[in-house]
């Protein structure tokens, strides 16, 4: 198991509102292996971000906190290091985009200044050659005309164009893991396929592990390796791509899964929808999240939060359902 | 054919100037958001509209309801032309044509009760002597509607900021549906939504329009939505209708190159068509739609483009089974 760069174990992220503690990150564990590409799926609220903001100790403190939990990268602890280590790692060796491109640029500089900071800051190399660095990510990512392209503002690039800006940020100093936050959110199809093909190519190319957190099972379906399924800060359900859309075990991924039209099955048929709304994360009771809402809900659902079942390597669920059979 | 068509839109375009210098303003320019499209739709039916962000879907929705005055072409609702009706007429079909917005947060007054945002719509009418309710019946109305669509009677006196996402559409579903009208301009009514709720309120639109006998122009950008909701599909580039079909006919037998590259390229749920699938993926982004344009619009991005589409504007054609393109590959 040498190949795993990142292990995450029972990662805790509360914030103190006045209306309570909420829950956002309530012990979440998941490895992720070189190269691998990780899609964390759920819906707003389920702690995606809040995870993968913990991670890169993002967290604005207070409210927020992180209350348990550790994060091995590389024979340490991210939570242990100091603010100054934490910065020589993030932009480095851990890079991150945003779901939106426009307010994750500053709109007063220029990209050159934007890029060339980062890679003379990380990287040590002089600005000529962190210019040159500069030029050849962006056109790695695809942007036509990098040398005068790298002069120009946010504002005189499109969206989609602005999101290759952030990849090749984020990619400038080889980092080891890339977290994509919604990096294809905000950004139409036909521009979302051209982002996750460079994001695809580029994590082959240069043996980036991703973590691809999004809601929409569609651009998980294509391109992740490991699925985990988050709901109402916890994952409830983990396994390899296939084993998740082909043999989904909780009941959440199942009606996930029933309830998004395909293009490919058309039908005219009453979609699946899964009652009830999401639940607020504040002062959650110690029982399954899903009950309200789960048509397979028992009695001991609504007590007890269910176990972690494991059905061989790396599959997980947290369902009662499950722990019946054994 | 003409009876039971309930919208025609003849020529619509919608030109927004482009303005220079402060205090004597002069028109340099113009934004073509739309740019000539013929459509109708029939009564009961379901129009579907996608395009990508910026290829004149929302203003087409807003042209239809009068929020823009449109720069040319004709909205027939019932066979009046509403870019030319009296204000009186004009207020007699807005009646009969209502909208649902996408962002549930923005839609609706903060400072107004639930039950006041559904009983708006009445108010104003009944002010307006166009409607013939008390107050007590438009309390009732609206404690009806709320039911109707999947709300707590009880809550009509909670504000929107108590409500979650997909209760805040439903309140916009109520209050559209407060006049009893014919015509649903639903724009984007679920992309601001959770995938489970999505699936909610797609299925509370479907329920209504049997219930009511209503006729929707759903706009989305999700395909699959789309497909699932429409009957037929409009797809929209750059303020121009490249394509016209029954929804089933669309993914099974796309013609224009972008509806194709469009198809193509939405994700879908699952591992193994993913992997045997073929994208066609386009390059480049959408041109500004602040030129006139003398050849195809989707020139500049088509992997089908001939000589003659530079210089020639396709026109929107029927290929049988009311499937129409505007393309020049296809005679």
């Amino acid at each position: 198991m040498s190949d795993v760069i990142l292990r995450v174990d029972d990662l805790k992220t509360y914030f103190n509102t006045d209306d309570g503690i909420v829950k956002a990150v309530d012990g979440v564990s998941f490895e992720l292996k070189k190269g691998e590409m990780l899609g964390i799926v759920g819906e707003s609220g389920s702690g995606k971000s809040v995870t993968n903001l913990s991670l890169m100790k993002l967290i604005p403190s207070p409210p927020g906190k992180i209350m348990n939990g550790t994060a091995m990268f590389d024979g340490e602890n991210i939570f242990d290091m100091s603010d100054e280590e934490i910065r020589k790692l993030r932009g480095n060796r851990i890079g991150m985009i945003f779901q939106d491109p426009m307010t994750s640029l500053n709109p007063f500089l220029r990209i050159s200044t934007q890029m060339i900071e980062t890679i003379v800051l990380h990287q040590k190399l002089e600005k000529d050659a962190a210019r040159n660095r500069a030029v050849e990510m962006l056109e790695m990512v695809g942007i036509p005309n990098p040398e005068k392209r790298i002069n120009d503002y946010p504002h005189q690039f499109s969206g989609g164009m602005r999101q290759r800006v952030m990849i090749a940020m984020a990619l400038s100093c080889d980092p080891e893991i890339l977290i994509a936050d919604e990096p294809t959110s905000a950004l139409d199809v036909t521009i979302q396929a051209q982002i996750i093909e460079v994001i695809q190519e580029l994590s082959r190319k240069l043996n980036t592990a991703v973590i691809m957190i999004t809601h929409d099972l569609g651009v998980v379906a294509g391109i992740c390796d490991t699925v985990c399924v988050m709901y109402a800060g916890r994952i409830v359900e983990k396994g390899t791509n296939d084993e998740i859309f082909k043999d989904p075990k909780h009941p959440y991924t199942q009606g996930l899964i029933k309830s998004v039209p395909r293009l490919d099955q058309p039908s005219k048929e009453r979609l699946f929808s899964i009652d009830g709304q999401p639940p607020n994360v504040i002062d959650l009771p110690e029982c399954c999240p899903f009950h309200p809402r789960c048509d397979k809900a028992m009695a001991k659902c609504k007590n007890t939060y269910p176990p972690l079942t494991t059905f061989g390597e790396g599959r997980e669920v947290r369902c009662w359902l499950y722990e019946e059979d054994k | 054919m003409a009876e039971k068509t309930l919208l025609q839109v003849k020529d619509l375009k919608m030109h927004f100037p482009i303005e220079e210098g402060i205090v004597i303003k002069k028109q340099v320019g113009a934004i073509r958001a739309i740019d000539g499209i013929d459509f109708q739709i029939e009564k009961g039916e379901t129009l579907g509209l996608v395009g990508e962000s910026g290829c004149g879907k929302s203003t087409t929705a807003r042209c239809i309801a009068q929020l823009h005055k449109p720069t040319g072409g004709e909205v027939l609702y019932n066979g009046v032309d509403l870019c030319n009706a009296t204000e009186n007429d004009l207020l007699q079909a807005r009646k009969g044509i209502q909208m649902v917005f996408q962002d549930p947060y923005a839609s609706l007054n903060p400072r107004m009760t639930a039950g006041n945002i559904i009983a708006e719509p009445m108010t104003i009418y009944r002010q307006r002597r166009m409607l013939n309710m008390s107050k007590k019946e438009i309390t009732e109305r609206v404690e009806d509607l709320m039911e109707k669509v999947g709300l707590n009677r009880h809550f009509k006196n909670r504000y929107p900021h108590e409500f979650s996402g997909g209760q805040r559409q439903r309140i916009g579903v109520a209050r559209a549906l407060a006049l009893n009208p014919k015509l649903i301009l639903a724009d984007e009514p679920v992309s601001a939504l959770d995938v489970s709720i999505q699936s909610q309120i797609l299925n509370l639109l479907a329920d209504l329009q049997k219930e009511f006998d209503l006729t929707f122009l759903f706009i989305a950008h999700d395909l699959a939505v789309i497909q699932h909701i429409s009957t037929r599909v409009a797809v929209m580039y750059l303020g121009k209708i490249v394509e016209i079909a029954k929804s089933e006919d669309l993914y099974k037998k796309p013609m224009h190159p972008y509806t194709e590259a469009l198809m193509s390229a939405v994700p879908i749920p699952d591992p193994d068509v993913e992997r045997n699938r073929k994208r066609i993926i386009l390059t480049g982004d959408v041109p500004s739609p602040d030129q006139e344009r003398h050849g195809c619009y989707f020139y500049d991005r088509c992997p089908k483009r001939l000589d003659m589409c530079k210089n020639s504007i396709p026109q929107l054609k029927d290929h049988g089974d009311k499937h129409q393109v505007a393309c020049h590959l296809y005679k």
